[in-house]
């Protein structure tokens, strides 16, 4: 019979272990962005190619749709301007605040919903129905209400956002996988605790997601709201938007798009670094291969 | 030829209160004709230190039996008496917290008991060591293989302090190398703790490699068959003679009620 020393059962364990283990494959926060940069660089370029294409094809004169080089040109010019900064500035602070506002009631009512049978009998499928409709339409609503004010705005951006970060919440709890659920009981976890320790860090990911479409619904709407609310000297990238087009000026037109674009991109990748480093702690990025 | 190997239907060691009792406990999912009876009328006890292997085919409800033991679920009827003791559960899975880290998913545990951190700390690093997985300790669940996960999870279990260890299944999806050492892991800790065990598998030889007892249940509906007390000395081997003899008759009545079913 072997019976084996405690010491060899020791190693043994320690050698499977080694065996088992996988090497670390551990990525910098540079490479990382690196990574995500690289293939939009070069989306960046087909496209700009695209454009001065179609611009060359002399479809429209090109004081109606201006080719990329002018556009850059006029983009390089107002980057000097104080009042290109300020409208950014006004923009942001919209964006953010509004978002943030949004972030405070949809999680208020993703957790409520989440908790409350009743209320998820009531609401649930009216937070879905709110996420789909477009939010320009509430906009008529929104002016009548508070007049052509940043309250209108604010109450557009956040109506639009908060739905998104609500259903996050919920299918994160919904979704919390039940054998961790399971573990969690026999480990003692009720009530506060385990939402505390369990479900709420369970559901991380789902709401990162949340969070994420809920910011392009604020986006898309603060837009639609700059430019139909246009309040006296606060420029912002709406505003520049509707006046480019009322001056006929497309380069300015296009400038200002391009730096929209640019900053949705950037929250993009931002939320995108977010969801990677969550998912690399998790140790749900194993690719095959 | 070494010592008798079995002794049908004597298992009770020791006349104190057992660590775990059931009687006559049903389970029946769902209501009306589509019905399910996943255990009938089962009666079963465990000592304090004993070693209990609830072995059976696919439905006889084994996984059920420690469900309702473990309070995850309740019993159509029939009672559940563990006198009040701690009851710590390990499943096929590792069910580890992904957010956490490893020492992180034993304090968690430590942390319902309302242990400050440190001392949380200081203690979830003596279970980790327990378990061989000292260094481990600021790595990640998905950093560790399966096997290595499991003794995570036994840690964590160990952590709760219990008194009676449920496991389902737990080696389950390992490689018989690495189920071989865990055994033996196991059957140290237990021994250690003088832990009472409820162990349900499918596998016979670890059934009788691990058990005092090995429980045969039925399938559809869940029924205690046979409870054989196994006197083999230890440290067993699953490869040994004894084991092979053992699990080999266990077997054959296994099949004989699996058979059942084909009819």
């Amino acid at each position: 019979m072997a019976v084996e020393a405690p010491n060899r059962l020791n190693e043994q364990i320690a050698g499977l272990d080694a065996l088992e283990i996988q090497t670390e494959r551990k990525r910098g926060v540079l490479q990382l962005f690196w990574g995500r940069l690289w293939p939009m660089l070069l989306a960046v370029a087909i496209v700009l190619a695209i454009w001065e294409g179609v611009v060359r094809a002399g479809f429209w004169p090109e004081y109606v749709f201006a080719g990329p080089i002018t556009s850059l040109q006029e983009l390089g010019n107002r980057l000097g301007t104080a009042e290109f900064w300020h409208a950014i500035a006004t923009t942001m602070r919209r964006g953010l605040s509004g978002f943030a506002l949004a972030i405070l009631v949809g999680v208020l009512i993703g957790a409520a919903v989440s908790r409350v049978r009743l209320l998820r009998a009531a609401f649930g499928s009216l937070i879905t129905g709110l996420q789909t409709m477009p939010s320009i339409a509430w906009f008529p609503l929104a002016i009548l209400l508070f007049g052509l004010t940043e309250s209108a705005i604010t109450f557009v951006v956040v109506i639009g956002a908060a739905p998104s970060i609500a259903n996050g919440l919920i299918s994160g709890v919904d979704y919390t996988p039940p054998i961790l659920l399971r573990a969690g009981h026999v480990l003692g976890l009720r009530r506060l605790a385990l939402y505390r320790h369990l479900i709420l860090p369970a559901s991380l990911p789902s709401f990162l997601a949340g969070l994420k479409q809920g910011w392009a619904f604020a986006w898309r709407s603060l837009m639609a709201g700059e430019i139909l609310v246009i309040i006296a000297n606060q420029p912002s990238l709406g505003e520049q938007l509707h006046y480019a087009r009322e001056l006929a000026d497309s380069a300015r037109l296009l400038a200002t798009m391009i730096v929209i674009l640019v900053i949705g991109v950037l929250v993009d990748v931002l939320f995108g670094v977010a969801d990677s480093a969550l998912r690399q702690r998790w140790g749900l990025d194993q690719r095959i291969g | 030829m070494t010592a008798p190997a079995q002794e049908l239907g004597s298992g009770r060691s020791e006349g104190d209160t057992p660590a775990v009792r059931l009687d006559a406990v049903s389970k029946v999912y769902g209501r009306g004709p589509s019905s399910l009876l996943a255990l009938d009328q089962v009666s079963l006890e465990a000592a304090q230190g004993e070693f209990v292997c609830l072995l059976g085919a696919s439905g006889c409800g084994k996984s059920t039996m420690l469900n309702l033991v473990a309070g995850l679920d309740r019993p159509t009827a029939g009672t559940i008496e563990t006198g009040g003791r701690k009851i710590a559960m390990m499943f096929q899975e590792p069910a580890l917290f992904p957010w956490l880290t490893v020492s992180g998913n034993v304090e968690l545990a430590l942390r319902v008991q309302g242990l400050d951190r440190k001392a949380r700390r200081a203690r979830a690093a003596e279970l980790l060591d327990v378990v061989h997985l000292g260094g481990f300790a600021r790595k990640r669940p998905h950093e560790l293989s399966g096997g290595m996960r499991q003794r995570v999870s036994l840690a964590r279990a160990l952590a709760q302090q219990a008194d009676l260890l449920l496991m389902d299944e737990p080696f389950g999806a390992l490689d018989a190398m690495t189920r071989d050492l865990l055994h033996d892991e196991l059957e140290r800790i237990w021994r250690e703790r003088n832990l009472a065990v409820l162990f349900v598998t499918h596998n016979v030889r670890e059934a009788v490699r691990l058990g005092d007892r090995v429980v045969l249940l039925s399938s559809r509906p869940g029924k205690v068959i046979e409870d054989y007390s196994v006197k083999l000395d230890r440290p067993r081997r699953t490869e040994s003679r004894d084991v092979a003899e053992l699990a080999g008759g266990i077997t054959e009545r296994l099949k004989e009620e699996v058979r059942r079913h084909g009819r």
